[in-house]
């Protein structure tokens, strides 16, 4: 009943329920996944970016480094959040944690939802793309197990800017995509209402990204979306978590940095 | 003004493109034969104009140096994407044509004052330097030769961003080169990047962004998101100067502003500082 009801949503479909306002968000998870959590704040240099959360969590027994972006629900939390667009602290305060978790042999665990890295005048000025880019290289290097859960939208640069991993997994109504639909549809087809064909064409969706071997596991939601269920929802994204980082802490750390420059070397070749 | 020089005001006789060129910056009328002799740099107000990817390499490199590597990788079209002005793959056939060069970055081994390098030039003219697959491939491949010749690698960017008909791939592209630019560090080899006008976007959050050095020539326009973009956001007018280089240098994110004529004798100077 479920599935059928599944193979009918369109991608832009699946779009509105990856923004669906009740969507399981980081502060759902933090409250229903983790055992325990300990924010960490600030980037050191600046300062503590609230559309991006972090910290020491424990999951199912794991100790981890927990990093994710932050949608608010409501106004005032959104507000607070900057509608989960991270600014250049955001991203410089993920990869300070990081560079902990590596010092304190904890895996990192991401949350990926973010419309997009915040496009406004003083993130330009604090410096955007050298925040994002910095990420990208270190993360690339990390010598300590990554895994990567886009849960809601992965909004080009400003979700890959914490999305370099191991593994990679995408919750089924999540989507990932270089350019939102509306964007694309407004540069390429120079018409906005064109979203949902820009949806279809671009592939976003967590079938079309596993067929592209971009993604490496989707993570099954409860019928209707994840926020028809969140604590089922939440359950099966704690299943795949703990699954995957115990396959990843087996593997030795020069290896695992081995094979993750492996994996995003292999990305485009065909 | 000098002779080659005419007003800003319209020209008494209908300039023709033979003759003219019209400098972007300031609408002057410049002639042809000086346009090209100052590596089209406007004598009037210094506007440093976008050039091709081979034009670059020969303005930068010792004469003949130049050799082309993986000229064979090219576009993919994983996606099979058309959108309402056609197939993105007859598009960059067309680009191929049109620019000279198989993909958005031309790459090669060279020599700069005689110091052998690797060096990859982005193109603005193929596809707006938008970031492939295949470019992303031939800059992996650039800096993976940097390495196994122990050269320094040198990039100069020229691009609108990430290449939205490629989709999600392109996006992985930002990982898949700033891996690359990692590991050639790791290595201990120099990595120098110029940006040159336009870089902005997916490559300059990625590549372009984190050099050892970050270089740029005068008044080129370098950003993450776009200026319309922003001002829609902050519901604000941005002044003139936002997301020049000399902005972006004032705000920490670049070494040096070099015109374009001292280019060459520059990073010829700081790889000897590298102790190449
Ligand atoms: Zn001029």
């Amino acid at each position: 009943m479920a599935k059928n009801t599944q193979e009918k949503l369109s991608p832009w479909d699946i779009v509105q329920i990856a923004r669906h306002a009740e969507r399981p968000n980081i502060a759902d998870y933090l409250r229903l996944l983790c055992d325990d959590f300990v924010e960490l704040h600030g980037d050191r240099l600046f300062g503590d970016d609230r559309g991006m959360i972090g910290g020491f969590a424990t999951i199912g027994g794991e100790k981890v480094v927990l990093i994710g972006h932050r949608k608010g629900r409501g106004v005032e939390e959104n507000i607070e959040a900057n509608f989960g667009m991270a600014s250049p602290e955001g991203y410089r305060k993920a990869m300070r944690l990081m560079r902990l978790a590596e010092k304190y042999s904890l895996p990192v665990v991401t949350f990926v939802d973010t419309p997009g890295a915040y496009p406004g005048s003083e993130a330009e000025a604090r410096g955007q793309a050298e925040a994002i880019a910095h990420n990208l290289e270190f993360m690339s290097t990390l010598k300590t197990p990554i895994v990567v859960v886009v849960t809601g939208e992965g909004g080009s640069g400003g979700a890959l800017g914490i999305a370099v991993g191991d593994r990679i997994l995408m919750l089924q109504n999540a989507v990932y995509s270089v350019i939102s639909p509306e964007g694309c549809a407004s540069i390429l087809w120079r018409d906005g209402t064109k979203a949902a064909l820009a949806a279809e064409t671009l592939k976003i969706t967590a079938d079309s990204l596993k067929g592209l071997g971009i993604i490496d596991e989707i993570v099954p939601e409860p019928a209707g979306g994840a926020h028809a269920d969140v604590t089922a929802a939440v359950a099966a994204v704690k299943k795949a978590v703990l699954a995957n980082l115990a396959v990843l802490k087996k593997i030795p750390l020069d290896k695992l940095v081995e094979q993750r420059y492996a994996k995003f070397s292999a990305m485009g070749r065909f | 003004m000098a002779w080659f020089e005419k007003s800003a005001e319209a020209p008494a006789r209908v300039p023709t493109e033979a003759i003219w060129v019209v400098c972007p910056g300031c609408k002057a009328y410049i002639a042809k034969e000086a346009w090209r002799a100052a590596d089209k740099v406007c004598p009037r107000c210094n506007h440093h104009d976008r050039l091709a990817c081979r034009e670059r390499v020969a303005l930068l490199t010792d004469a003949g140096s130049f050799k082309e590597l993986n000229a064979e990788v090219s576009f993919n079209d994983p996606l099979k994407f058309t959108d309402s002005s056609g197939a993105y793959a007859d598009k960059a056939k067309a680009n191929i044509a049109k620019a000279g060069v198989g993909e958005s970055v031309l790459t090669g081994t060279a020599a700069i004052d005689k110091i052998p390098v690797v060096l990859a030039v982005m193109d603005f003219k193929f596809l707006g330097g938008s970031l492939g697959s295949g470019t992303g491939e031939r800059i992996l491949l650039a800096a993976e030769k940097a390495i196994a010749l122990k050269r320094p690698l040198i990039i100069v960017s020229a691009s609108g961003g990430a290449r939205m008909h490629e989709g999600i791939v392109s996006l992985m592209q930002m990982a898949k080169t700033c891996a690359a630019i990692a590991r050639v560090k790791e290595a201990g080899l120099p990595y120098l990047s110029i940006l040159t006008d336009p870089t902005t976007g997916g490559v300059s959050a990625s590549y372009a962004m984190v050099g050892d050095l970050n270089i740029s020539e005068p008044k080129a326009l370098i950003g993450f998101a776009g200026r319309r973009v922003i001002e829609q956001t902050i519901k604000q007018k941005l002044p003139d100067d936002f997301q020049t280089a000399e902005y972006t240098l004032a705000h920490g994110f670049l070494d040096h502003i070099v015109p374009r004529k001292e280019m060459k004798a520059f990073l010829a100077k700081v790889l000897r500082y590298a102790g190449f």
